[in-house]
C-alpha cells in the first residue's frame, strides 16, 4: 500500500466517564474498501463521528490520537481549527448516513439540498450548482434527474432517498467516504442495489470507503480489509478472505458463527400438527379520504386474499419487505385491524364472528411480540406486573399469585428470579425482548406473532433469542407466527415459510424446499438479494435479472409502489 | 393546494356561522338593555313602546331572523344608546385596534425568535439559561401588573411617556409592551423548544457533515424547519391576543380600540354594538388563522402536496 488516505493511530473516544473507543490504529489507501464490524456499543459509529468531527454534537469527544488525511501532520483531523475542519467535510470526507428516511431535510427540495454543498465548497453559481447537482443525481442512477431536483424528500422511496445521499457525499469527489450502516434500515433488494452502486462509483472516483456494518454478510460482499471491534478495542484486522477463512480472535469467529447464514438447513416438524390457526381469504383495504369534507378517495389493499393455516408447535415466517403486508395481516388476524373480508379461525373460534367482548377473551389465544423492546415495555411498571398484566387482565392469575407468577416466567425465559422487581430500564435490548417473551407466555397462548422481534438486536443476542423461542416452542407446543424481512432468521426458525409481496402471499412451503426451489419470482429476486457472507463468492454478476418485481428508481415511495408493481407483474 | 385552500374556506364559513349564532343568544342571556337606557321612572306604556321599538318583544326566533337580515344592509342594525348604524360605531375602531395588534405582533417577533435560538443553540450555557430565567419571569407577570408599573415608573416618575389615547408614536410604547408581554415570554419558550427538536434531528448532522457553515445549518436547516411548530403556535397566541389581550390593554391605556368599546357596551347592554364587536373580534381571528393555514402549507412542502 502507498500512502494511506487515512491513518487513524491510538485513537481514544470518551462519552463523558465512558471511553467508548481506546487505542485504536488503523489506515485506508486509495481505492480501498474497509469495513469497521462490530454489535452495537463497539465504538465503530463514534470512530466514524470522531474522523468528521462531529463526535462533540453527540456528546463525545476525542481525548487522544491523531487522525491524519494523506499520512499529512498538517492535516491532522483531531487538531484542524474548526473552519478548517469545516472546509474538508463534504469536500474530502464525506459521510452516508444510517437512516435515509431522516437524513435528509423534509422541507428542501432535493436540489437545493444537493446544490449547497457546490456552492459551499466549489463556489459555483447556483445556476451552475444546480446543473452539477443533476449530473450527481445521475452518477447515482436516479432516473429523471432533473425532475428530482423539484421533488422533496418524502415524495422518494428509502432507496431513492440514500441514492441521494450518496450523491450529495460524492458531490466533490472526497477522497473518504464514510458510510454508516447505510443499508440496515432497507430491504435486502434496495441494499443490494446500493452495495453495488457503491462498489461502481469506487471504481469511477477513486475513492477510500471507511464502511460501517454490523452485517458479516454485507461485509463479506464489499471489504477489502475488516477491522473487529468490540467493546471499543479492535479485537482483529485482516484482509476479508482471511478473516472470513481463519479468524484469528474469539471474538471474530463468535460473530460470524452467530450469523445467520441461508441454506444452514431449517427444522422440520415430524408430525402433522393439529391446526391452531386457519386464515381463509383474508382481505384488508385502507380507504384514504381525500376531497373538501373527507370523501372516501382511494382504496390501497395491503392484505390481498391472504390464507394460511398454523399447526400446534410449528412455526411459519413470514417474510417480503416493507410495506409488503406482514404487519397488517398479522394485525388483520387478530383483529387489530378490521379486515375487509376472509375468514380466520383461531384456536376453533370464528374471528370475524365475535362480537367485542368475546373478541377480547378469545385474543388471550394469541399474543404479539413487537420489533421495538424499548418501546413495547412501560417504563414505569416493575417486571412483575409488566409481565403479568395479560393475566390479570384475562382473570387467569390473582394478585396473590401474580409475584409467582412472574417469577417462574422469568426463569422460563432464562432470566434470574430476581429480576421481577427491577424495571425496564435496567435490562439490555436482548433482556427486555425475552421480558415480552414472559409477558406474551403469561397467558399460555396458543399462537405467539412475532412482528420483527428480532431485528432490532444484535446478531449474537438475536441467536439467542431465536433459540429460547424454539426452546419454548418444544415445551409449550406454541405456534409461532414469525415475521422478517431477514429470510436466514426465518430460515433457522420456521418449519414452513410464506412469502409475501405487494399485499399477496405468492409462495408457501417447507421452508427448506422454498428456498432452495422457488418458484415465484419474486422469492427469486429476493434470495439472491441476500448478501452471503463467504467473500469467496461474491456476486460479481446478478443471477436473477434484478429488474424484474424490482421496485426500480422510478417507483414511487411504499405502499402505491408495492401495489402498482404487482399489476405490473400479473400483466407482464 | 386548491383542495387544501378551499378546506380551510369552509371551514372559516362554518365556524364564523357558529360564532354568529352563539353570540345572539350568549347576548339576550344578560337581561333586558331597556334599564339601562332609560333609567328609572319609566312608566310602564313607555317601557312597552320602547320594548317593541327595539323588537325585543318578539319571539328569540324572529329577533334572531331580524339579527341575520341586518347583516344584509352592511348598517348592522342601530345602537340602543348612541342611535348610529353599528357599522359606523365599530369602523372607527377597527384601525386603532389593528395598529396596536401589529406592532405588538412585530415586538414578540422581532423579540422572541432571536431569543428563542439563542437559547437552544446555547442551552448548555449561561447564555441559554439567560433566556430561559427572562422568559420565565415574562410568564410570571400579569400584563395588568405590568402595565401598572410601567405607567408609575415612566409616566408618574419620570414623566417620559403619555398614558391615555393613541396621539403619537410614544402612544404606542406601554401598550404594546403590556400586550406582546405574555405572548413574547411564551413565544421565546416555545421557539427554544423548538429548535431544540430540530438540532437534535438527524438531518442537522447531515447538513454539518456537508461542511455547511454553522449559520447555514441554524438558519437554514434549523429554522426552516423549526418554524413549522413555531408557526401553529403563533397563530394561536395571536388570535388569542386580539381576542382578550386587546380588552385588559385598551380598557388601562384607555386605547380607542374594540376591546374598550367591548367592555363599554357590555356595561349598558347595547346588544348590536357588542354582537357586531365580537363578531369582528372573531372574524379577525378567523382571517389570523386562515393565514396562519397558508403559512403552514408554505413552510411544509408535506401539507402543500397533499401528504401528511
Amino acid at each position: 500500500m502507498s500512502q494511506p488516505v487515512l491513518s487513524v493511530e491510538n485513537l481514544q473516544i470518551a462519552f463523558g466517564g465512558h471511553t467508548a473507543v481506546k487505542d485504536l490504529s488503523f489506515e485506508i489507501g486509495a481505492r480501498e474498501t474497509v469495513a469497521l464490524v462490530g454489535e452495537s456499543g463497539s465504538g465503530k459509529s463514534a470512530t466514524a463521528l470522531a474522523i468528521m468531527r462531529l463526535i462533540e454534537r453527540e456528546g463525545g469527544r476525542i481525548v487522544s490520537g491523531r487522525i491524519m488525511l494523506d499520512g499529512d501532520e498538517a492535516t491532522d483531523i483531531t487538531a484542524l481549527s474548526d473552519n478548517a475542519m469545516c472546509a474538508l467535510r463534504g469536500r474530502d470526507i464525506s459521510m452516508v448516513f444510517q437512516e435515509p428516511m431522516t437524513s435528509l431535510n423534509p422541507v428542501l427540495t432535493i436540489g437545493e439540498q444537493l446544490c449547497e454543498v457546490f456552492v459551499r465548497h466549489r463556489r459555483m453559481s447556483r445556476q451552475a450548482a444546480l446543473q452539477a447537482a443533476c449530473e450527481g443525481l445521475a452518477r447515482v442512477r436516479i432516473p429523471e434527474p432533473e425532475r428530482r431536483l423539484g421533488q422533496y424528500p418524502h415524495e422518494l422511496s428509502g432507496g431513492l432517498r440514500q441514492r441521494v445521499m450518496i450523491a450529495m457525499a460524492l458531490a466533490c469527489r472526497p477522497r473518504l467516504l464514510i458510510a454508516d450502516e447505510p443499508t440496515t434500515a432497507l430491504d435486502v433488494t434496495t441494499q443490494a442495489e446500493i452495495l453495488e452502486l457503491i462498489g461502481q462509483l469506487q471504481d469511477e472516483i477513486g475513492m477510500a470507503v471507511l464502511f460501517i456494518t454490523h452485517d458479516m454478510g454485507v461485509v463479506a460482499e464489499i471489504a477489502d480489509r475488516v477491522v473487529v471491534m468490540r467493546h471499543g478495542i479492535k479485537e482483529e484486522e485482516a484482509p476479508v478472505e482471511v478473516l472470513f477463512a481463519r479468524p484469528r480472535a474469539t471474538y471474530s469467529r463468535h460473530l460470524m458463527e452467530a450469523t445467520p447464514k441461508l441454506g444452514s438447513g431449517a427444522p422440520v416438524l415430524d408430525r402433522t400438527p393439529a391446526t391452531v390457526l386457519e386464515v381463509n381469504g383474508l382481505t384488508t383495504r385502507f380507504v384514504t379520504r381525500r376531497g373538501l369534507i373527507g370523501q372516501k378517495g382511494s382504496a390501497f389493499t395491503a392484505v390481498n386474499n391472504a390464507s394460511l393455516t398454523l399447526g400446534a408447535g410449528e412455526t411459519l415466517g413470514l417474510v417480503g419487505e416493507s410495506g409488503c403486508g406482514k404487519s397488517t395481516l398479522a394485525r388483520s388476524i387478530l383483529r387489530l385491524v378490521e379486515p375487509d373480508e376472509g375468514s380466520v379461525r383461531l384456536a376453533g373460534h370464528d374471528m370475524m364472528r365475535l362480537g367485542r367482548r368475546e373478541l377480547r377473551a378469545a385474543r388471550r389465544d394469541a399474543q404479539m411480540i413487537f420489533q421495538d423492546p424499548y418501546a413495547s415495555l412501560n417504563p414505569r411498571l416493575p417486571v412483575h406486573e409488566l409481565i403479568t398484566e395479560p393475566a390479570r387482565i384475562h382473570g387467569l392469575a390473582r394478585p396473590a399469585e401474580c409475584r409467582d407468577l412472574a417469577v417462574s416466567l422469568v426463569e422460563k425465559v432464562g432470566l434470574e428470579a430476581d429480576a421481577v422487581d427491577r424495571f425496564p430500564h435496567q435490562f439490555s435490548g436482548g433482556q427486555r425482548q425475552r421480558l415480552c417473551i414472559a409477558r406474551a407466555l403469561s397467558v399460555r397462548p396458543r399462537l405467539i406473532v412475532a412482528d420483527e422481534a428480532v431485528s432490532a438486536l444484535d446478531v449474537s443476542i438475536a441467536r439467542q433469542v431465536t433459540d429460547l423461542m424454539l426452546a419454548l416452542q418444544q415445551s409449550d407446543d406454541v405456534a409461532f407466527l414469525f415475521i422478517s424481512h431477514d429470510i436466514a432468521v426465518v430460515e433457522r426458525v420456521s418449519h414452513r415459510i410464506a412469502v409475501m409481496y405487494a399485499g399477496q402471499i405468492v409462495e408457501t412451503g417447507p421452508t427448506d424446499s422454498v428456498l432452495a426451489n422457488p418458484q415465484h419470482g419474486y422469492t427469486q429476486r429476493l434470495l439472491s438479494a441476500v448478501p452471503r457472507p463467504d467473500p469467496t463468492r461474491r456476486r460479481r454478476s446478478r443471477p436473477v435479472d434484478m429488474d424484474a418485481f424490482s421496485p426500480g428508481p422510478l417507483a414511487p415511495p411504499v405502499p402505491e409502489r408495492a401495489h402498482g408493481r404487482l399489476a405490473r407483474a400479473e400483466t407482464a | 393546494m386548491l383542495t387544501y385552500l378551499a378546506r380551510i374556506v369552509l371551514k372559516m364559513l362554518v365556524t364564523f356561522f357558529a360564532i354568529v349564532t352563539l353570540v345572539f343568544f350568549a347576548t339576550r342571556l344578560s337581561g333586558s338593555p331597556i334599564d339601562f337606557v332609560i333609567g328609572e321612572g319609566i312608566t310602564q306604556e313607555d317601557r312597552a313602546l320602547l320594548t317593541s321599538y327595539y323588537g325585543l318583544d318578539q319571539s328569540t326566533w324572529v329577533q334572531y331572523r331580524a339579527f341575520l337580515a341586518s347583516f344584509a344592509d352592511g348598517q348592522f342594525g342601530l345602537s340602543f344608546v348612541e342611535r348610529r348604524p353599528v357599522a359606523e360605531i365599530v369602523g372607527e375602531r377597527i384601525w386603532p385596534s389593528l395598529q396596536l395588534l401589529l406592532s405588538s405582533v412585530a415586538l414578540t417577533l422581532a423579540l422572541s425568535l432571536p431569543l428563542g435560538i439563542l437559547g437552544a443553540v446555547y442551552c448548555k450555557s449561561w447564555v441559554g439559561s439567560a433566556v430561559m430565567v427572562v422568559a420565565f419571569l415574562g410568564y410570571a407577570v400579569p400584563n395588568f401588573v405590568l402595565a401598572t408599573f410601567m405607567i408609575l415608573v415612566f409616566s408618574y416618575w419620570l414623566n417620559w411617556l403619555p398614558v391615555v389615547g393613541n396621539g403619537s408614536a410614544w402612544h404606542f410604547i406601554m401598550p404594546t409592551i403590556t400586550m406582546s408581554g405574555i405572548l413574547i415570554a411564551g413565544l421565546t419558550r416555545f421557539t427554544r423548544n423548538a429548535m431544540l427538536d430540530v438540532l437534535g434531528q438527524d438531518y442537522m448532522r447531515t447538513a454539518r457533515a456537508k461542511g455547511l457553515s454553522e449559520q447555514t445549518v441554524i438558519f437554514k436547516h434549523g429554522l426552516r424547519n423549526a418554524s413549522i411548530t413555531i408557526l401553529s403556535v403563533i397563530g394561536l397566541q395571536i388570535a388569542g391576543l386580539a381576542a382578550a389581550g386587546s380588552v385588559v390593554v385598551e380598557a388601562i391605556f384607555a386605547w380607542p380600540g374594540i376591546g374598550d368599546l367591548l367592555v363599554r357596551s357590555a356595561i349598558v347592554r347595547d346588544y348590536p354594538v357588542l354582537q357586531f364587536g365580537v363578531i369582528a373580534v372573531s372574524v379577525a381571528v378567523l382571517l389570523i388563522n386562515a393565514v396562519v393555514d397558508i403559512a403552514y402549507a408554505y413552510a411544509d412542502p408535506r401539507i402543500r402536496l397533499g401528504r401528511a
